[in-house]
């Protein structure tokens, strides 16, 4: 259940990344548009769908229909708060980038919102270096926020090393959704 | 009462007796039998052993008996195999009724024999040794302490065949910091534990529904170093275990992990990562004043002294992965010890410096090794493949660390040179983060 979980997030990402890509071209593409929303177990919620927010088209001028449509997108890019991480790495995989980016901005418009990252490693290796490296997985998250936006002060960082699985179990897919880092907003 | 064992030494049954006092510390806390113990291999060069049951005059603790806990100490040692006694051919409690002949015949190398008497609220015990080739006798003691406290004199008559034996200090009487984590109403609670060797007695230090981790003993034995996230970050406490006093000595911003204790007990090196990223300082306990003693780009934790108290072993990945280096005096140029495989870390030296122990990463799967510090050998102890937190016992002779089975995270037990061992499962939940104390005086 948590590895199609994943999967669909990171298809999410995918797709929503190539729409937020296109729209600032100015082109017009539906292929980016599925309908799923799946429930995380961890409260993070992935949505996906036509999202026009009830806006009439019609009544709309080009310039303003773009600019609800970039902003559904990036609503639904901001619902994915988990960013996934390699084996002993803390490098932003590129399907994060669009959706950190969209929390960036997000965190620049709204200065008096904060948010908390939650590194974490996988159960393998030993338990302090874990905890270093889930702080350099939540440092690199905040240096890209930073970079393309948000403020220091709105961003707090922790590392919880393996203490704090998401998923339980000695399996590749386990390993895998829990090396992360977790954007909480507070 | 005094929670004292008074141990003195005769050497025939009227001679003079002198007397050694061994403070012991009181236990406080919550009682908490969790950990089970099952041995699991036994050593093959394991030396054969008898310990005769007691001789007993006047009322005895219900449940532990004395003879049965040397038995199983030795046993757990992997470096003595104990004749059941209902093997023997005869139950001497004194040394004028052993017969050697019969143990010989038995294949018994040594023989204890001992009595055990009340005298109100103490017990003691009269116990003798035997070389069984040499129909010598080695140890001729007595020894006694609190009733309630039966274990402790058990393991003391344990540490002392092993030394007459060995010629190595025993490490029965010494205690274990671990941490268990069970899930309590769906949520995890995190209790920080100390026991005796062999898991008994164990008691509740301190209890949180956020992460413990990392105890680490101080040499007098007396405190815990260790980091908490009860307030939400990671912060480095110290817990006098007598008194239940914590201090909270590192709150910086970022990681306050890897506390580990110099050998004078008056400083800690700490993984700190307020200045930019993980880096080891040195902390004066009575001052609280830093000394930063890496400065690297790289992650830099998991220090400890070396056996002498002057350089220092930590984990770096400043090559690209994670490996133990070795700096011979505090902030000096670090030194590559381990080259066999990317990833080694966590390193403990063994008390008389020539060895160093850690996790070593292998074809997927994660081992500890030592390497020798003379020759640079390296050798993998370990089968299991989850292994982590190596702590070497006192004397050097065996290893505890923590690893996973059948799903369950539990402490395992090996001789240092990687042959016998015992695990100690929590009764539920997972058991992890072992430190084994020093030697008591």
């Amino acid at each position: 259940m948590n590895i199609s979980m994943k999967q669909k997030a990171v298809a999410m990402v995918f797709s929503l990344g190539l729409m937020a890509g296109c729209s600032s071209t100015g082109e017009t593409v539906d292929e980016g548009y599925t309908d799923t929303a799946a429930s995380g177990q961890d409260g993070s919620t992935v949505y996906g769908g036509t999202d026009d927010g009830g806006i009439s088209s019609g009544q709309l001028s080009a310039e303003e229909r773009q600019a609800a449509q970039e902003r559904a997108e990036m609503e639904a890019m901001r619902q994915i708060t988990t960013f996934y991480f390699d084996f002993d790495t803390s490098e932003i995989k590129p399907e994060a980038r669009d959706v950190l980016v969209a929390h960036a901005k997000f965190l620049a418009a709204n200065p008096s919102q904060q948010v908390r990252l939650e590194g974490h490693g996988d159960e393998r290796g030993t338990k302090e270096y874990n905890l270093a490296l889930g702080e350099r997985r939540a440092n690199a998250v905040e240096r890209f926020l930073i970079v393309n936006g948000a403020s220091r002060g709105q961003i707090e960082t922790v590392s919880y090393g393996e203490e704090k699985p998401a998923v339980m179990g000695s399996t590749d897919s386990a390993w895998a959704q829990n090396r992360r880092v977790e954007l909480i907003f507070q | 009462m005094s929670n004292r064992i008074n141990t003195h030494r005769f050497r025939a049954l009227k001679s003079g007796l002198w007397s050694l006092v061994l403070a012991l510390l009181v236990s406080a806390g919550p009682a908490s039998a969790e950990l089970l113990i099952r041995i699991t291999e036994g050593a093959d060069a394991a030396i054969p052993l008898s310990v005769v049951p007691f001789a007993e005059s006047g009322a005895m603790p219900a449940g532990d008996n004395v003879s049965t806990i040397i038995r199983d100490d030795l046993a757990m040692s992997g470096e003595f195999r104990p004749l059941p006694p209902e093997k023997m051919l005869s139950l001497p409690s004194k040394g004028d009724e052993v017969f050697f002949r019969d143990w010989r015949m038995l294949g018994q190398r040594y023989v204890l024999v001992g009595q055990m008497q009340r005298e109100g609220d103490r017990v003691s015990a009269r116990y003798e040794l035997f070389d069984v080739n040499r129909e010598s006798r080695l140890l001729g003691e007595t020894a006694s302490a609190p009733v309630s406290n039966i274990r402790t004199l058990a393991h003391h008559i344990s540490d002392k065949v092993y030394e007459a034996i060995t010629g190595v200090p025993g490490a029965f009487s010494t205690r274990l910091a671990y941490v268990t984590l069970q899930n309590v109403n769906g949520k995890p609670l995190y209790k920080l534990q100390v026991s005796d060797v062999d898991g008994k007695r164990a008691r509740i230090r301190l209890d949180s529904r956020e992460p413990i981790l990392s105890p680490a003993w101080s040499p007098d034995g007396k405190q815990l170093a260790y980091v908490s996230f009860e307030s939400s970050k990671p912060a480095i406490y110290l817990h006098e275990l007598s008194s239940g006093k914590r201090t909270r000595i590192a709150e910086f911003k970022g990681l306050n992990s890897a506390p580990a204790w110099s050998p004078d007990g008056r400083s800690l090196l700490l993984t700190l990562s307020k200045d930019g990223n993980a880096e080891i300082y040195k902390m004066d306990i009575a001052s609280r004043s830093l000394k930063r003693l890496t400065n690297h780009w790289s992650i830099d934790t998991e220090a400890t002294w070396d056996h002498r108290g002057r350089g220092i072993f930590f984990t770096s990945d400043r090559s690209g992965g994670p490996q133990v280096y070795y700096m011979e005096s505090e902030g000096a140029e670090p030194r590559r010890i381990t080259f066999g495989s990317r990833y080694n870390a966590r390193p403990r030296p063994s008390a008389d410096g020539k060895y160093v122990y850690y996790v070593h990463q292998r074809e997927g799967a994660f081992h500890i090794a030592r390497t020798n510090l003379e020759t640079g050998e390296e050798t993998v102890l370990t089968r299991t493949k989850l292994d982590e937190s190596p702590s070497v016992s006192p004397n050097g002779r065996m290893l505890i660390y923590a690893t996973q089975q059948n799903g369950q995270s539990v402490l395992t037990v090996i001789s240092a040179d990687g042959g016998a061992n015992y695990t100690l499962p929590a009764s539920e939940g997972d058991v992890r983060d072992p430190a084994w104390s020093p030697i008591s005086r």
